[in-house]
């Protein structure tokens, strides 16, 4: 029954071509999974072009990118948070939080629109630190602590403001908001650089490993020499640093500092990080992933507006696509 | 040659960038324990990973009893009399152990929908009796150790009745006492013409309970051959494909002074009194049975449990260990018996998780990964380790069980630590790498790394060790030059505690 041991060679060559005959089944399949999401941005594109005659200017483009830049600030942070196999449900309240320091700052002296925008996302960070903190120091999962930090959050906008917004006239503070770097609104250019330091924190320094390896199997990252607590909390300390940027930006866009704004933005942010691919069990995800997520729930908005849709269908529509967009990841993954 | 209760046929499966298996072939008899064999990735798991309706195949046909099956999912293999240990041990961490044995056959007081929880504790209780368990059917999994995680998948396995029981590496946890155990409940099953499909890398096994022998490589079918029909070196070389000489490459290396030393380590409840040392050099081994308490100290040396009493000396100055960080600051590795629990980041590619541990090591100034340094050495280690892949931005999921286990290895060998801590190094390891990774020890010995390696194998424990640490209970029972005593002598002390006069 024995086959002779010279079978090896012939064996090796067999193996060789079905590897490359699997190998290219696997790239079409590969090919779809990997850039699923352009594609459906394309179509989108595509067919918001040809129904609306408004979509595929510069102007809208532009309109759009900057209606973008909030929520992709904010998905970029969450990108991190739940790598870690966490979550943030405060980052809403903390973009009021930003606004109405921010804004008190900005009221009482007007030239000040530097100190107001460090006072409002140094504020937010540390909020986002003491959040980290109880998850390290407490173990009580993210969900919670970020539930109570929401609430807590949101009280502390409306007794630091007196539950009024703080309308600012400050010409120089319409900056960050409204501002242009030649053609380009100064929104955008944010967020372009909060991309690429996203990008640099995730692949290329320690920490980065330390997120996904975290997110991945806590236990194996610390047996591995790993301070998971201290990398948990710097998470979250970033996530708030970057709440208290988006803050800013639109307390500049509104002209105002109001405490009762940013309400359920941490859902698009999650929304957009989860349409990208990132596992909520953590430890597997991407910043283009996030980054095509916020374009699609951004193009979403624009498209529904242009077309008319009422703002009530537009939140159900909005659902399906979400939902649409993730059924078929994951499908495609399984596929695999 | 028609008695074959299992015939798989020409069985072909093609994973991502993989054929793991091509034209693969099955048959075995009733009643008989049919041993199957090949090295790391030869195709074995995802075999019997088919026959349960967990893959499916790309080709090829089933029989069972002579009649043609298609196996959808595992239910249909329950179905069917199939049952599986399965390799990568899956318990569900925060249920019980009669919840995790019966789960999906919860028994119900009659006429309603609510679980007789007692009388499944109770049966729980006569099965643990059974195989010798100490442990209370109520237990949370999680408070368990792998060994005791995999008798429980035993017995779980064995409490379906099935007709057919798939064994993929049952024993890679287990120590010489609970093995025997386990064979005498495979004798126990072969009388009852239960048939055994056998997984194991540890060659004396497959001699002392199998009957007949299957061989893949690379996902083929070598041959298969009755038991009697072959001896080790035959089997050695139809898996490897070449001849293996030295098993186990014990090179002679001077001993040099102390460097660790451990005194009077406690935690209650789990260890007392624990004091040893090693040499630089040395490779000391550590047997015991389970909850003999060897993987606990060894924790506690390596930070990641806590101790609460005791000292740990390098070159004779105290240690404050109080994390893994620390340990790793003074030279310090351990490598994990439960790499899926402490040893890998399933979901993370080859790369990473190897780098993982050596990031200091790994980076430009304080924060930055030097990207290509981490790739080349990744892949020269992997390399090295012969570790089965088709590049080192795989998943480490998509590997097969030895290969897992040789990332977790490569872990540990990117900076020679001064004193490296093994648990179980070799479990689920083919005899190839195995030798492959006995001769680095030696290697890393001689250059004057100081070597603990704690091993439920004592063919290895004897191959490989100067000195033999023995533990049970909690305590050490004997430490012993390895040229004066046999395995037998290892074996009682562990078991009874009785020490050989010298
Ligand atoms: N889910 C998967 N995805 C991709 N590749 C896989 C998957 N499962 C197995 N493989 C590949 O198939 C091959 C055979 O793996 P398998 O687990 O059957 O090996 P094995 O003989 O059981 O090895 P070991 O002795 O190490 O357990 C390997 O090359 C492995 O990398
Ligand atoms: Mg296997």
């Amino acid at each position: 029954m024995l086959r002779k041991q010279s079978k090896k060679e012939t064996a090796g060559a067999s193996t060789a071509q079905a590897m490359a005959a699997s190998g290219r089944r696997i790239s079409v399949s590969d090919m779809l999974r990997k850039y699923g999401l352009v594609f459906a941005i394309l179509i989108m594109v595509v067919v918001l072009s040809s129904i609306s005659g408004t979509f595929f200017t510069s102007t809208n483009i532009i309109n759009v990118l900057r209606q973008i830049s909030i929520n992709g600030i904010l998905a970029l942070g969450m990108t991190f948070v739940i790598l870690t196999s966490g979550i943030d449900l405060s980052v809403g309240s903390l973009v009021a939080v930003s606004g109405v320091v921010c804004g008190s700052i900005v009221f009482n002296n007007p030239d000040a629109i530097w100190l107001g925008f460090l006072g409002g996302v140094l504020v937010c960070g540390l909020f986002g630190a003491i959040t980290g903190f109880m998850i390290m120091k407490f173990r009580i999962p993210g969900f919670i602590a970020t539930l109570a930090m929401m609430t807590i959050a949101r009280g502390f906008a409306l007794v630091y403001s007196d539950g009024r917004p703080y309308v600012l006239t400050s010409e120089k503070f319409k900056l960050f908001g409204q501002g242009y770097v030649g053609i380009i609104p100064v929104p955008v250019v944010i967020l372009i650089i909060v991309v690429l330091l996203t990008l640099s924190l995730l692949y290329y320094t320690k920490f980065g490993r330390y997120v996904y390896a975290i997110g991945g199997n806590p236990n194996a990252a610390r047996a591995s020499g790993i301070n998971v607590g201290l990398t948990t909390m710097i998470v979250y300390t970033l996530n708030g640093l970057l709440a208290g940027l988006a803050g800013v930006i639109l307390a500049s866009r509104i002209n105002s500092g109001q405490p009762a704004i940013g309400v359920s933005y941490e859902m698009d942010a999650i929304a957009a990080v989860v349409i990208g691919g990132t596992s909520l069990s953590g430890g597997i995800g991407k910043i283009s992933g996030t980054i095509l997520g916020f374009l699609i729930i951004g193009i979403i908005n624009n498209g529904l507006n242009l077309l008319n849709v009422s703002s009530y269908y537009q939140q159900i529509v909005k659902g399906l696509i979400i939902a649409g967009a993730v059924i078929l990841d994951t499908t495609s993954k399984r596929r695999a | 040659m028609d008695d074959h209760i299992l015939e798989m046929s020409d069985i072909g499966k093609s994973f991502p960038g993989v054929r793991a298996l091509d034209h693969a072939h099955l048959n075995v008899r009733r009643g008989e324990v049919h041993a199957l064999m090949g090295e790391n990735g030869a195709g074995k798991s995802t075999l019997m990973k088919i026959l349960m309706g967990i893959y499916h195949p790309d080709q090829g046909s089933i029989s069972i009893d002579g009649h043609q099956v298609v196996i959808e999912n595992p239910a249909v293999a329950l179905r069917l009399g199939l049952s599986m240990i399965q390799q990568e041990l899956s318990p569900i961490p925060e249920m019980t152990v009669s919840e995790n044995i019966f789960l999906g056959r919860e028994e119900l007081y009659r006429g309603t929908p609510f679980v007789n929880q007692k009388s499944l504790n109770a049966r729980t209780k006569k099965l643990l009796e059974e195989f010798k368990m100490r442990v209370s059917p109520s237990a949370k999994m999680n408070t368990l150790s792998v060994a005791q995680i995999q008798m429980i998948e035993i017995i779980k396995a064995i409490s379906y009745n099935s007709r057919i029981i798939i064994m993929d590496e049952p024993t890679s946890a287990l120590s010489d006492e609970e093995v025997n155990n386990l064979y005498e409940t495979i004798r126990g099953l072969k009388r009852k013409d239960v048939a055994v499909v056998y997984i194991s890398h540890r060659l004396e096994e497959i001699f002392e309970i199998a009957d007949s022998v299957t061989v893949l490589r690379d996902g083929q079918f070598i041959g298969s051959e009755p038991i009697g029909a072959i001896d080790k070196d035959r089997l050695i070389s139809m898996m490897v494909g070449r001849e293996l000489t030295n098993i186990f490459p014990k090179q002679r290396v001077e001993l040099k002074g102390e460097i660790l030393a451990v005194r009077g380590l406690s935690r209650t409840g789990v260890f007392q009194d624990i004091s040893f040392s090693v040499r630089k050099g040395e490779i000391l081994g550590v047997a015991g049975l389970i909850g003999s308490g060897r993987s606990e100290v060894m924790r506690a040396v390596y930070g990641l449990d806590q101790r609460d009493a005791g000292e740990i000396l390098l070159d004779g100055k105290p240690l404050d260990i109080r994390n893994v960080k620390d340990a790793i600051r003074h030279g310090i590795v351990m490598v994990n018996e439960d790499r899926k629990g402490y040893g890998l980041v399933l979901c993370r590619s080859i790369k990473e998780n190897i780098a993982l541990s050596n990031l200091d090591y790994l980076s430009r100034g304080k924060f930055f990964v030097n990207l290509r340094k981490e790739k080349e050495a990744c892949a020269k280690l992997a390399k090295e380790l012969m570790i089965k892949m088709s590049g080192i931005n795989d998943t480490v999921e998509s590997l097969s069980g030895g290969n897992q286990q040789k990332v977790v290895l490569a872990k540990s060998l990117m900076v020679m630590p001064d004193i490296l801590i093994l648990d179980e190094p070799t479990r689920g390891i083919d005899v190839g790498a195995k030798a492959e990774i006995h001769s680095l020890m030696g290697e890393f010995a001689r250059k004057g790394m100081a070597i603990i390696m704690i091993s439920s194998e004592l063919p290895e424990i004897m191959g490989m060790s100067d000195r033999i640490m023995v533990m049970g209970e909690g305590k050490i029972r004997g430490i012993f030059n390895r040229k004066d005593v046999t395995q037998e002598d290892i074996l009682k002390c562990a078991l009874t505690g009785e020490v050989k006069s010298a």
